[in-house]
């Protein structure tokens, strides 16, 4: 019968209007609330009707893989050994990994012997050229560079925002065990411990050294 | 109507000065008149590259902008008011994006969406990509990434909507369209030998006659302003190294200019943070 | 329009035979490439017609897969320095007979293939664009890419952008000391411009758009021409700003009446020199730019290079093939891009047919679905980047996981294993079902799309055509069949067919092969289990060691045979980038036959055939 095809079609865009009305009265008050874990279910395989993210009302996930723009992994501000020291010793490995080329960074050098110092004195990251490849934190042999998950970033000017600085890149290390925790407890086991790998080192060194004098 | 107070409609919580009470209405009005503006905001159907993909992944019934009154994407410039460029802006492209602007009907936005529209993103060296749309057409909000995801796109719109919540109508800055005489067109980028910006047209010309005098054109030895050196302590030397390259020095006094307001613009902000 | 034959007719010989028979027929012009890691031959170019038609006819070698220039700038002799490059396969499936012809660089000139492989049109006008290689014989020489007056022939080595840093990455600047920089700030301009030193702005003229009407016959006064019916032909625009080119596309009609006369494709508004880019690239920093060569199957791309580059890679010492899993996961994630596309590009071809958005919609809803797994495993929605040399960059987690912290407010935390079988399974059968019931009877589809924009099988052949495209004309190739990578040749799955070449079948073979991934997806999962915890890192060097050679990769993307010629100059410069990068593109090359196809038919129904070849501009331009 000619028509029928329509009427076949017509029939599936009626049945979808409906389930997402079905899926609504199941789910009903508890919609929007964000203590209840229907939103995980509303956004997976359950789902049957379309489900709108009340984007910015509620807001879905970020996995912890998900890599927007880079920062930087300093200690927290209350370490007690080096509070807000850097993470990264301007190895200059993310610079050259960079596929656009959008990482600068000045490695700083004693002032007396002129001889480099593990640590940036500036580090720049040109969002603007940046294509969140993740090849940065990926070849970083310190941990030091991370995929941030802070996607909010619009802005009225990019003259003077869109170049983020060393200030502007840094963020603490409770930052990134927050973002991602599987990831970072992994790297913590690969370096030995939740410090900084250099600092790791050290103090190996220091208790293979005092059990040394110890034995004498 | 007969008990209508007019002092009443002009009566705000906040203190004003003698002079302009009786004005006040103008701003409930502006109130709203952004109301209206932003929550009908129509995006030109109009994708340049991979973050169009991520432009009509919003569109869609996941993320669904027509939330915020955007639902109707118009394929003609000229029921539309905001135009996401989203994606690369190469240079055989920016001709008719232009004219697409030009033909849009006031109030216009233009949201550069993904960092090549912004500034060139990764693609910025290519010969044939115009490294930032705001070379050509005023930007109003810029959303970062690459491509931005569709939540960050969202976070754009909502941004945009927030400037204009901020706008007021006795600003002409805010609203030019009811300044006097129609606006300027912008002018559209002739396809020469390499893209040529009529704006530029007489930079192009005293260019090409130092040329012919033998002098040297092309690349142009800026003074280095450390502008994004956190630490002053080690400086460049700064200014004063302009070799002997062809420098015209107002051009160069003007950029200076900015980059020093752009200078101070920054340190404003960071003391704003801190 | 061509004199090709159909692929049963002639008997196929193997590569190394039918280079023989080659040099036997022609032996003063045929002679063998004896570079280091290169294979194939070198024809004169005198003789290049004549010997592409044994190739073709004699031989069976009737698909010409790439034809691409190489410029030797610094590395060749002076008198043979620029060479094309053809890459020809038996459309029964086999090997590549690799053919190349070399001219010197000051006055480049070979000729034009194309009254041999109409698919070559395109691809020579390319290497004039950007090569500046002419190619007498061409019926239309133009440049496709770039505008017509732009000056210089940007891929020559000699040839500078305005940006231009360095000859390779990574840059000097960056670091021990970056002091950053715009690139626009030392640009006189403030902009990426660079004019001719004599440049004479009295004597500018734009030709860009005139150009493009040269040729179709405008101003010829219609009254003249014998037939019934005088209408005057009209030209049409489409594009590049139009709703369903997708993409910034344009087309140039003329219209008699209703009917289209002729349609030239007018391409170039996204290209972004990704070749230029590429060869300054080193061979990692390329990985994430394939992702944005055809945006909707970035995966596919990525596994593309990586082919290609794992071959030069094996020819050098410390080399070690991904694991088994790494394989599987490869061909995992190829087959859900494949779905991933198809979903958008039938989708898209719905709306071009004026279901406004609503399949496009239901489509959407569930490659989201993909799109999330994507997210958890690869970190990214559209650009994946995730193949590397020999593996990929990490194991797919164990859960998709993420945590309640400032940007996040909703926990999503899900089994990556159960998600997927839930996907293969249940979820995409069920929707593939569902959808099929939706569309595929519905008459307003068929009357809009059987008979319309056909392409006949031998023409389709002659003109490059891959993908569904191809195989919706009735031609069984496959790359995944015809040439197996990875590990599909132990894998169970059809090759679906059209038999009209019209738009339903394309529509047909993409739903068909969507069912078919899913089969493949189902063979996969036992293995992915069984290969739990075996490791699936590739080489962990950020600058790897190329030897010297060239290669060309290809792998079945859902849009087509997508190829990447690399050449490697290996360690001749100390540097470790590609001396040539090209993508054979097929969006790019698909499109030659789509003034064929609309050849005749109403102007209404051009949307829906650019549609069923479904092209994403991103690699169209490059
Ligand atoms: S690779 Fe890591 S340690 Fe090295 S410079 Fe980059 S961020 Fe710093
Ligand atoms: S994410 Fe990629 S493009 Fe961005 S800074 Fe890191 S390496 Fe460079
Ligand atoms: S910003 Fe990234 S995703 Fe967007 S258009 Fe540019 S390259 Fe593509």
């Amino acid at each position: 019968m000619y028509g029928k095809g329509i009427m076949r079609g017509l029939s599936v865009t009626l049945k979808h209007f409906f389930q997402t009305y079905v899926d609504d009265l199941r789910y009903g008050w508890r919609k929007y609330s964000p203590k209840e874990d229907n939103f995980e279910m509303r956004q997976g395989m359950a789902a049957q009707g379309a489900f709108t993210v009340q984007y910015p009302d509620e807001k879905l996930a970020v996995p912890e893989r998900f890599r927007f723009v880079p920062f930087l992994v300093v200690n927290e501000d209350d370490h007690p050994e080096a509070p807000g020291k850097d993470w990264c010793t301007s190895c200059g490995i993310c610079a050259k990994v960079c596929p656009p080329q959008c990482i600068w960074i000045v490695r700083s050098e004693d002032p007396n012997t002129g001889r480099p110092i593990p640590e940036p004195e500036a580090f720049f990251i040109d969002i603007d050229i940046c294509m969140n490849c993740g090849f940065c934190a990926e070849f970083c042999p310190f941990d030091a560079i991370k995929m941030d998950h802070d996607y909010e970033l619009a802005s009225y000017d990019r003259t003077t925002s869109h170049i983020h600085d060393k200030d502007h890149l840094s963020k603490p290390t409770s930052y990134w065990n927050r973002i991602a925790p599987t990831r970072a407890a992994e790297e913590a086991e690969a370096r030995g411990g939740w410090e900084h790998i250099d600092v790791i080192k050290e103090r190996k060194k220091a208790e293979k050294a005092a059990a040394k004098a110890a034995k004498k | 109507m007969a008990d209508l107070n007019l002092n009443e409609l002009h009566d705000t919580e906040f203190p004003l000065p003698e002079q302009m009470h009786g004005n006040v209405a103008i701003t409930s009005l502006s109130k709203l008149y952004n109301w209206s503006r932003r929550s009908s905001m129509w995006p030109l159907l109009f994708g340049l590259a991979c973050c169009a993909i991520e432009m009509i992944g919003t569109a869609a019934s996941r993320f669904d902008f027509s939330r915020f009154g955007m639902e109707v994407m118009r394929a003609t410039p000229r029921q539309s008011d905001l135009m996401i460029v989203s994606g690369t802006v190469t240079k055989k492209m920016v001709v008719p994006i232009v004219r697409l602007y030009n033909q849009m009907p006031e109030p216009k936005y233009v949201m550069a969406m993904g960092a090549c529209a912004s500034g060139g993103g990764p693609f910025k060296e290519g010969y044939n990509v115009v490294s930032g749309i705001d070379k050509y057409l005023p930007v109003d909000v810029y959303v970062p990434g690459c491509p931005p995801t569709p939540q960050a796109l969202l976070h754009g719109l909502i941004t945009l909507q927030k400037k204009i919540d901020g706008q007021s109508l006795a600003n002409l800055d805010d609203v030019p369209w009811y300044g006097v005489g129609p606006s300027e067109p912008t002018p559209i980028p002739i396809l020469g030998p390499d893209i040529i910006d009529p704006r530029q047209m007489d930079t192009i010309r005293r260019q090409a006659e130092l040329a012919a005098l033998g002098q040297p054109i092309g690349l142009r030895a800026l003074p280095d302003v450390p502008v994004y050196k956190p630490k002053p302590k080690k400086a460049v030397a700064a200014a004063a190294v302009v070799e002997e390259v062809v420098v015209d020095e107002e051009d160069a006094a003007r950029v200076m200019e900015l980059r020093q307001a752009a200078l101070a613009r920054k340190r404003a902000y960071d003391a704003s943070k801190s | 329009m061509t004199d090709q034959v159909l692929p049963e007719k002639v008997e196929t010989t193997d590569v190394d035979s039918a280079i023989a028979y080659l040099k036997d027929k022609f032996p003063s012009a045929v002679s063998d490439d004896t570079r280091d890691g290169y294979s194939g031959v070198i024809v004169d170019k005198n003789k290049l017609v004549d010997v592409a038609r044994a190739i073709r006819d004699e031989l069976g070698y009737n698909y010409l897969s790439s034809a691409t220039a190489v410029d030797y700038h610094t590395l060749g002799e002076p008198d043979s320095d620029m060479e094309m490059v053809y890459h020809a396969y038996p459309i029964t499936g086999g090997g590549a007979l690799v053919f190349k012809a070399q001219t010197p660089r000051d006055n480049p000139e070979i000729p034009s293939l194309v009254n041999v492989w109409p698919g070559a049109d395109f691809q020579e006008r390319e290497a004039y664009d950007l090569m500046g290689i002419r190619f007498p014989g061409h019926p239309n020489l133009k440049r496709i890419l770039m505008w017509e007056g732009f000056l210089g022939h940007p891929l020559r080595k000699d040839w500078k952008e305005a940006y231009y840093e360095e000859d390779h990455k990574p840059f000097s600047s960056r670091w021990p000391s970056g002091n950053v920089w715009r690139a626009e700030e030392k640009n006189a301009y403030g902009k990426n411009v660079r004019y001719p030193d004599d440049f004479d702005l009295s004597r500018l003229n734009d030709v860009s758009e005139e150009s493009l009407y040269e040729g179709l016959g405008l101003g010829v006064d219609v009254q003249a021409i014998e037939g019934t019916m005088h209408t005057d032909r009209l030209v049409v625009n489409m594009g590049p700003h139009h709703p369903s080119t997708h993409g910034v596309f344009r087309m140039v009609i003329t219209l008699d009446g209703e009917t289209i006369d002729t349609l030239e494709p007018v391409m170039g508004y996204l290209h972004r020199n990704h070749e230029k880019i590429g060869e300054r690239n080193t061979y990692l920093h390329n990985m994430p730019f394939t992702d944005r060569l055809d945006y909707l199957s970035s995966m596919g791309n990525n596994l593309g290079y990586a082919l290609a580059v794992e071959q030069l890679m094996a020819l050098g010492p410390r080399w070690n093939p991904p694991s088994y899993r790494a394989e599987v996961i490869r061909v995992l994630m190829a087959e859900l891009t494949r779905i991933v596309n198809h979903l958008w590009s039938i989708g898209f071809l719905l709306n071009d047919l004026g279901a406004f958005f609503t399949p496009m919609l239901y489509a959407n809803n569930e490659r989201e679905k993909i799109l999330d797994f994507f997210e958890g495993v690869a970190g990214s929605r559209l650009m994946c980047n995730y193949v590397r040399f020999g593996g990929v960059f990490q194991d797919i987690p164990e859960r998709i996981h993420s945590v309640q912290n400032m940007v996040n407010d909703r926990v999503r935390d899900f089994d990556s294993m159960k998600f997927l079988t839930e996907l293969v399974s249940e979820r995409l059968p069920r929707f593939l079902d569902e959808y099929e019931y939706y569309l595929s009877e519905n008459e307003i589809i068929k009357a809009r799309c059987i008979n319309v924009g056909v392409l006949p099988p031998d023409e389709a052949v002659g003109y490059s055509a891959a993908g569904p495209l191809l195989r919706g004309s009735g031609i069984p190739y496959d790359v995944r069949r015809a040439d197996p990578y990875s590990i599909y040749p132990e894998l169970d799955f059809d090759i679906p067919v059209g038999e009209r070449g019209d738009i339903y079948d394309r529509y047909t073979v993409r739903i068909r092969e969507m069912r078919e991934s899913l089969r493949i997806l189902r063979q996969l999962l036992p293995r992915l289990e069984a290969t739990k915890g075996e490791s699936v890192a590739g080489t962990n060097a950020h600058t790897p060691r190329v030897p010297v050679g060239e290669s060309y990769g290809r792998v079945e993307n859902p849009k087509g045979e997508l190829g990447f010629y690399v050449v490697s100059a290996g360690d001749a410069k100390g540097t470790q980038n590609p001396w040539r990068y090209h993508v054979r593109a097929p969006s790019f090359i698909n499109l030659t036959p789509l003034g064929r196809m609309s050849h005749k038919q109403k102007v209404a129904d051009v949307v829906t055939v650019l549609g069923s070849i479904d092209i994403v501009l991103g690699e169209t331009d490059r």
